[in-house]
């Protein structure tokens, strides 16, 4: 048995409202490849930030042992200095540098009180090197694709001496070819005696390269499996990633749905101009009229970014394909075409583009939609408050008046008035991103009470959801989204937590 | 119970009051240091007009920092856009008649073209117009080259920033000197105002929204009724309404009924709240961007008019730091630099306090180099003030 480099006992977190991690377990032994895996939300994250000292020592109960020593780290700079580096998803390059200036950023190596650039140089490359990087260290990060610009990132963690490296979702940007490369250089890091944890949603890369795999499920060690014993399979990871209880009770509704189909999308593909890379690619679906369509998927994978270019495409994407409003054929340049096409978005990030947050809630219920109270240009104040109460009625949105700044509200109310808004414009086909996203169960279940409503109603529900349980218990049918394509199809009768799971893994 | 009633209002609204108390408090200050010149009915005309030119920068400013930008040009485009009045008038010949529309419209394309670079190009404001800073210098001194100085004849043009509405009651055989017509204006203002507040008030209760309890809402309409009929009888007192006071109100009027009555004003408060929101919700955030920065130039030439008449001249300086003085009026009014929030009102108020502090260092013989810091300090002061209460609000 190989000596343990990292112990986490009895780790628990928690968020005002939220459990986020109760007495998590990991362990990690020298010079070994360990997963991490689990659901969204299932306090992976987490985890490494308590470990990385983004969540400093205080903020959390329970221990860590590194390196054979109780840690306390106050910060990112603690854990690095103990040999920590945690690689994440967003990179922390500056694009605008050299890699050799990038590699030894906040570690320059100095001659009395100037820079060694020779030094650093030498240094640079020979740390290139060992992640097998052949480039100019004189390049900028800007001209480097991706993939490179991860290996950079890792010959910077490697010049630090680093005893554990984390690679948090490093190939959900990267095509298989630097996959393949990336995983490689793992194996190459593990005989150097680099131990290293990697955070995955692809199993088929964890299965490629794991010694040890752990599951993490709402915020609580599920298991860990080792893989030189054969442990490890995709079926049995699934079944522990999604063996999530349904809890939620979701409200029944009654009634007949219409085969009309109001909303259609065809070939659909988007290419960002500015990275150069194809967002979604030959996308195809249908929404009919009073339907409830779920789009399950990981984070990431592209269903964001699906809804905002049918939505007047604000991100500038260049598009491919037709979409068809209630058989109209529709190219739609603004956002503002889209609310009189019949469409409505709501936002997954409610703070950061959903509401005006220094504005009340009339104001914000009313934004999308000024024409309708007002004549000539003025905006008919009295009409305003009527209508903005009627929605606080109809929504139950907890507030002392319509006047009430909307930053004082609690998430699930917010997301009321983010849901108001969208209902005010009056539209045929309603995109929910993510619509119970951080609010609590009271005003889940309200949610779910007005969708099923307005579908009785005659609308269409896009749901965007990266929660099963409620895709499953919400929708009618269920679109399965991976890296940017529709991995699948399932009317809900036929699908299942492990099915949308393995769908969504898929690419 | 009325102190507890006060003191809660107070607390509330403390960021809105605490400007005119400022402005209370400077006004008393120089009132007694001058042993009354500051607030004699010739000192505050005076007042007035010198705060015209800048008060209708720091409208437009006022929009043009709401959606997050800065216009550095607005000095100097005021200064140039003053020299083509002049040279137009008195070297071409031109009616005033013409000048005047004509020059607006200059302004409305300056602006545009400002709003092309921001909006269409994506420049940082900053950069853009410290850009448009230079270029408009350039232009002042290009055109005032060979002239220098141009003294301007017109007497209406000149009426613009030194005339006064006329007393069209002044037959009437009572109150001698006073002047009448400024009186029954005064009035009507001040009738005009409480109604308005009894509406609202009324208004507000239907829906059973907060308001003020009854005795201080008395007390407030008291006090702002005894200030405006004060200030009404002070310039009556001397000239009357200046035409560069009527046309200010004007420009405050209309621009305050844009920015909090119309869909238009709400878009632009929405954009600079939240631009991606905005965009999301169908607002053109690009639009919004062209409609400011044009009524920013048309105000920048209104302001260049009223600076020229005043002067009755167009000189190779004018509108030096114009656009330092607004855009501090604006922010002692009150608007933030994170965006979305700050009144038409605020903003006139800031003038009114910053040119007092101008108009009452003068009248001291206060030294220029103490008057800079002063303003300053004046201006940071204002500027802690609104970002600690607006922290304790939350």
């Amino acid at each position: 048995m190989s000596t343990c480099l990292l112990e986490m006992k009895d780790i628990t977190k928690t968020f005002p409202g939220v459990k986020a991690l109760s007495n998590v377990s990991f362990q990690v032994a020298e010079g070994e490849i360990h997963c991490l895996v689990g659901e969204n939300g299932a306090g992976k994250s987490t985890l490494m930030k308590v470990l990385s000292g983004v969540y400093p020592h205080g903020t959390y109960s329970g221990d860590i042992l590194f390196d054979g020593k109780i840690q306390r780290f106050r910060n990112i700079g603690d854990s690095e200095k103990a040999g920590v580096a945690i690689i994440y998803q967003e990179l922390a390059l500056v694009p605008e540098m050299t890699v050799y200036e990038n590699i030894l950023l906040g570690h320059e190596i100095r001659k009395g009180l100037t820079i060694d650039w020779n030094e650093t140089i030498r240094k640079a490359e020979e740390m290139l090197r060992k992640v097998g990087l052949d480039i100019n260290s004189a390049t900028q990060v800007k001209d480097l694709g991706v993939g490179k610009q991860q290996l950079v990132e890792i010959a910077k963690a490697l010049s630090r001496h680093v005893k554990l490296l984390i690679l948090d979702e490093p190939t959900a940007a990267l095509n298989e070819d630097d996959c393949q490369n990336l995983l490689e250089l793992m194996r190459g890091l593990k005989r150097g005696g680099v131990t290293c944890v990697l955070i995955s949603h692809k199993l088929k890369e964890v299965i490629q390269v794991a010694d040890k795999v752990t599951v993490l499920r709402d915020g609580q060690t599920v298991c860990t499996l080792d893989a030189r014993a054969g442990e490890v399979s995709e079926g049995v990871l699934i079944k522990h990633m999604v063996g999530r209880e349904i809890n939620d009770v979701f409200p029944k509704r009654f009634h007949e749905r219409s085969e009309e189909v109001v909303f259609e999308v065809k070939g659909w593909e988007a290419k960002d101009l500015k990275s150069g890379r194809t967002v979604l690619r030959d996308i195809n679906f249908t929404v009919k009229k009073g339907e409830i369509v779920g789009f399950a998927g990981l984070m990431g994978s592209g269903r964001t970014e699906l809804a905002r270019s049918l939505f007047g495409n604000p991100d500038g994407y260049r598009l491919a394909g037709e979409m068809l409003v209630k058989g109209a054929r529709r190219s739609l340049r603004h956002p503002r075409e889209a609310i009189r096409a019949g469409l409505a978005y709501a936002s997954e990030d409610r703070k950061g583009n959903g509401l005006v947050l220094i504005q009340d809630v009339k104001q914000n219920i009313t934004l999308a939609n000024l024409r309708a109270i007002s004549s000539q240009g003025v905006v008919d104040a009295n009409a305003e408050v009527k209508v903005a109460n009627e929605y606080r009625t109809a929504l139950n949105i907890k507030t002392p008046s319509v006047e009430q700044v909307v930053v004082n509200l609690s998430g699930g109310n917010q997301q009321k008035v983010s849901v108001a808004k969208w209902l005010f414009v009056k539209p045929d086909v309603l995109i929910l991103d993510e619509p119970t996203r951080g609010i609590d169960v009271g005003a889940k279940y309200e949610i779910y009470t007005l969708m099923n409503k307005l579908v009785e109603e005659g609308m269409s529900i896009v749901m965007i959801s990266s929660e099963l349980p409620e895709v499953l218990g919400m929708s009618d049918r269920v679109y399965v989204v991976s890296s940017g394509r529709i991995a699948g199809e399932l009317p809900v009768a036929e699908a299942t937590q492990e099915k949308i799971m393995r769908m969504a893994t898929s690419f | 119970m009325i102190v507890k009633d006060f003191q809660k209002v107070i607390r509330a609204n403390i960021r809105e009051y605490g400007m005119y108390i400022a402005l209370f408090v400077i006004m008393a200050i120089f009132a007694m240091r001058t042993e009354g010149v500051f607030i004699s009915s010739r000192n505050i005309a005076n007042l007035m007009n010198q705060t015209g030119y800048i008060a209708v920068l720091a409208v437009g400013m006022t929009l043009v920092i709401v959606i997050r930008h800065i216009d550095l040009s607005v000095g100097f485009l005021a200064g140039f856009l003053g020299a083509i009045a002049a040279i137009a008038m008195v070297n071409w010949g031109w009616s005033v008649y013409v000048v005047i529309p004509v020059v607006l419209v200059l302004g409305v394309g300056a602006g545009l073209a400002t709003s092309f670079l921001v909006a269409q190009l994506g420049i940082p404001s900053f950069v853009a117009t410290l850009a448009g800073w230079l270029i408009y210098r350039g232009a002042l001194l290009l055109v005032t080259l060979k002239t220098g100085t141009i003294i301007i004849p017109d007497a209406f043009f000149n009426a613009i920033g030194n005339g006064y509405v006329p007393d069209l009651l002044a037959g009437l055989g009572f109150f001698e000197g006073v002047h009448k017509l400024t009186l029954l204006l005064g009035l009507i203002a001040i009738v005009w105002f409480n109604l308005g507040q009894v509406r609202s008030r009324r208004n507000k209760l239907a829906y059973d929204f907060d308001v003020m309890p009854m005795d201080i809402f008395v007390l407030k309409l008291l006090f702002v009724s005894a200030v405006m009929a004060c200030i009404t009888w002070v310039l009556a007192g001397y000239n009357g309404i200046s035409w560069t006071l009527v046309i200010v109100l004007a420009v405050v009027a209309v621009a305050d009924f844009v920015a909090s009555k119309t869909v238009l004003g709400r878009h632009i408060y929405a954009v600079g709240g939240n631009p991606e929101a905005a965009e999301l919700s169908g607002i053109s955030v690009k639009k919004i961007t062209y409609v400011v920065f044009a009524s920013m130039g048309f105000l920048t030439a209104l302001s260049g008019i009223l600076f020229a008449s005043r002067l009755q001249s167009a000189t190779t300086t004018a509108g030096t730091l114009f656009e330092m003085d607004a855009i501090a009026s604006a922010y002692i009014g009150g608007v933030s630099a994170a965006g979305g929030v700050g009144k038409i009102t605020g903003s006139l108020v800031g003038a009114l306090v910053y040119m007092s502090l101008m108009n009452g260092m003068n009248l001291l013989g206060t030294d220029i180099s103490l008057q800079y810091i002063i303003r300053g300090a004046v201006l940071a002061v204002a500027v802690i003030f609104d970002v600690t209460t607006r922290r304790g609000g939350k």
